[in-house]
């Protein structure tokens, strides 16, 4: 079944480099209008040997994991008092949702003023970014949780931080983790945004780089490169969430 | 002195000042090693009563005692097993019926080892690693029965465990229930809707009105134990069952609420 799938995977992969080299080949467009696989995959290698993509890409991977962890933990926390105090939920809720309808990536300009190390900046856009999503759905995830549960608990006489810890926590664990997948791909978008917007290092300003030189080639390698960052941690979330969900796969 | 006391317990939900009264003048007491049922039509308050005396909920006023010492929050020596079963979806069978040792900091192997030991005697062994979604309704209930015994109660709350159930796995479930009552030395507070499930279990019968929910009657049940199938067609049974069934209202159906 897995080997199936996988076999799947592979396949579909090659039709489309298959049907993408044949395109090219057809249209006989130049490289820096659409290059074809082969140009690509050996601009892959030059960078690849040189070591320049690993050294743009694992500032990006910085920028991601920073912002993912900043926005995550700042949303979380926020969002678990805003669930559990009606008193501030009401003094800051309609913040949060005008916030909410704004372009974070509008902001981005504006913290190049106010922020001057580019690392650190790109981590605050990409965490802002993801911020909005993740707190909603904490909230709502942490409001869900059943009040039978809850009485449970009391009547066992749980701490405070025992209902947290094995009730709420395992209740909104599985909105979280699919709120975790959406952060870590809108971390990415955040990273890049972050790297455009000012930065002499990183896959966003490698994009920007190929685009000035027409290095057509070369910006295809960064864009599969941010693909391969998104899609292998959005993996590692499912792998996660698959460990931990364990329970509801239980026939 | 009784194990508990309830003294003008009143329970009112709601805006101050356009209360719901749940329940009025409520006073009752039970003693150490009774088994009590509580009877009344859909929302005379039953599940609120037995909230009250879990320390779920506080009365508007009135006191309810245990021992003589006021119930102000959740106790230890009370355990109550909800309508639903109330398990959590994410634990086994025996994480579920070790958490109350568990949130006591038992430690983990000795923990598991209790919680076998309640399993089995729900007569649950064998399904200790199955998740509640994996059982019937039946042995949810049993699970949940036995996360309540896990915590050592000397007073059992029990609020219609066994009240989705069809009636041949009630009448099983409710023998086992006596058997265990009788092995735990526990006092019991059982709620049910089902009359003739009262009579047979308990020894004494108490009967709420609906809206506000008032004491109407309490009446002691006078039968041998232990209790079998065949005191089912019993003339003093059926005697008493009638004797209950006359202390109830007939339910009343407002139009606002069909
Ligand atoms: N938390 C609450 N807030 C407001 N009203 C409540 C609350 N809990 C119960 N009530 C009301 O109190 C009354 C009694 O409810 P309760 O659940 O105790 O009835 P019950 O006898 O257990 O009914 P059933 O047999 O249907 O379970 C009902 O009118 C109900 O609407
Ligand atoms: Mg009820």
């Amino acid at each position: 079944m897995r080997l199936a799938r996988a076999a799947l995977g592979a396949a579909s992969a090659a039709l489309f480099l298959f049907l993408w080299d044949a395109l090219v080949r057809w249209q006989d467009y130049p490289t820096f209008i659409l290059p074809s696989p082969a140009d690509v995959a050996e601009r892959f290698l030059v960078t690849l040997a040189d070591g320049s993509l690993w050294r743009h890409a694992s500032i990006t991977l910085t920028e991601i994991s920073g912002g993912l962890l900043l926005g995550v933990i700042v949303a979380t926390l926020l969002g678990y008092l805003l669930a559990k105090s009606p008193l501030l939920d009401q003094l800051v809720s309609p913040y949060i949702v005008a916030l909410q309808s704004f372009p974070v990536v509008a902001l981005a300009p504006l913290l190049v003023i106010w922020i001057h190390n580019a690392l650190f900046r790109t981590i605050i856009i990409a965490a802002l970014v993801l911020f909005f999503p993740v707190l909603v759905t904490t909230i709502v995830g942490l409001r869900s949780v059943e009040p039978e549960l809850a009485a449970v608990m009391r009547s066992l006489q749980a701490t405070r931080w025992q209902t947290f810890i094995k009730l709420e926590v395992p209740f909104a664990l599985p909105v979280f983790l699919g709120t975790l997948k959406i952060g870590a791909t809108l971390a990415v978008i955040g990273a890049v945004i972050g790297e455009f917007v000012g930065s002499d290092r990183g896959l966003g300003f490698l994009i920007n780089l190929a685009q000035g030189m027409l290095d057509t080639p070369l910006l295809f390698v960064a864009l599969f490169t941010l693909v391969f960052i998104a899609l292998g941690l959005y993996g590692l979330v499912s792998l996660l969430e698959y460990r931990l969900l364990a329970w509801k796969r239980a026939e | 002195m009784p194990l508990l006391t309830l003294s003008h317990v009143y329970k009112a939900f709601g805006d101050p000042a356009d209360p719901l009264h749940a329940l009025q003048d409520i006073s009752f007491q039970v003693r150490r090693g009774e088994f009590v049922c509580v009877v009344g039509p859909s929302g005379s308050g039953k599940s609120t009563l037995l909230r009250l005396i879990a320390g779920l909920l506080q009365p508007t006023s009135g006191v309810i005692a245990l021992d003589g010492e006021p119930i102000t929050r959740p106790n230890p020596r009370i355990g109550i097993v909800f309508q639903n079963s109330n398990l959590m979806p994410w634990r086994t069978v025996l994480d579920n019926v070790a958490l109350p040792l568990e949130l006591r900091g038992v430690a983990r192997s000795r923990r598991r080892e209790i919680a076998r030991e309640y399993i089995a005697l729900v007569a649950l062994d064998g399904f200790e690693e199955h998740y509640p979604h994996q059982l019937s309704g039946g042995m949810q209930q049993r699970a949940a029965i036995a996360r309540t015994l896990a915590q050592n109660p000397e007073l059992l709350l029990l609020d219609e465990p066994f009240g989705a159930l069809d009636a041949l796995t009630r009448e099983y479930l409710n023998q086992e229930l006596l058997r265990i009552w009788r092995l735990k030395e526990m006092t019991v507070i059982m709620v049910t809707h089902a009359i003739n499930e009262a009579v047979w279990l308990s020894d004494r019968t108490l009967t709420l009105s609906q809206r506000p929910g008032v004491l109407k009657a309490d009446i002691p049940i006078t039968l041998p134990r232990p209790r079998t199938e065949a005191l089912l067609t019993d003339p003093d049974y059926l005697a008493l069952v009638r004797t209950v069934r006359s202390h109830i209202d007939r339910p009343v159906i407002h139009k606002s609420t069909l």
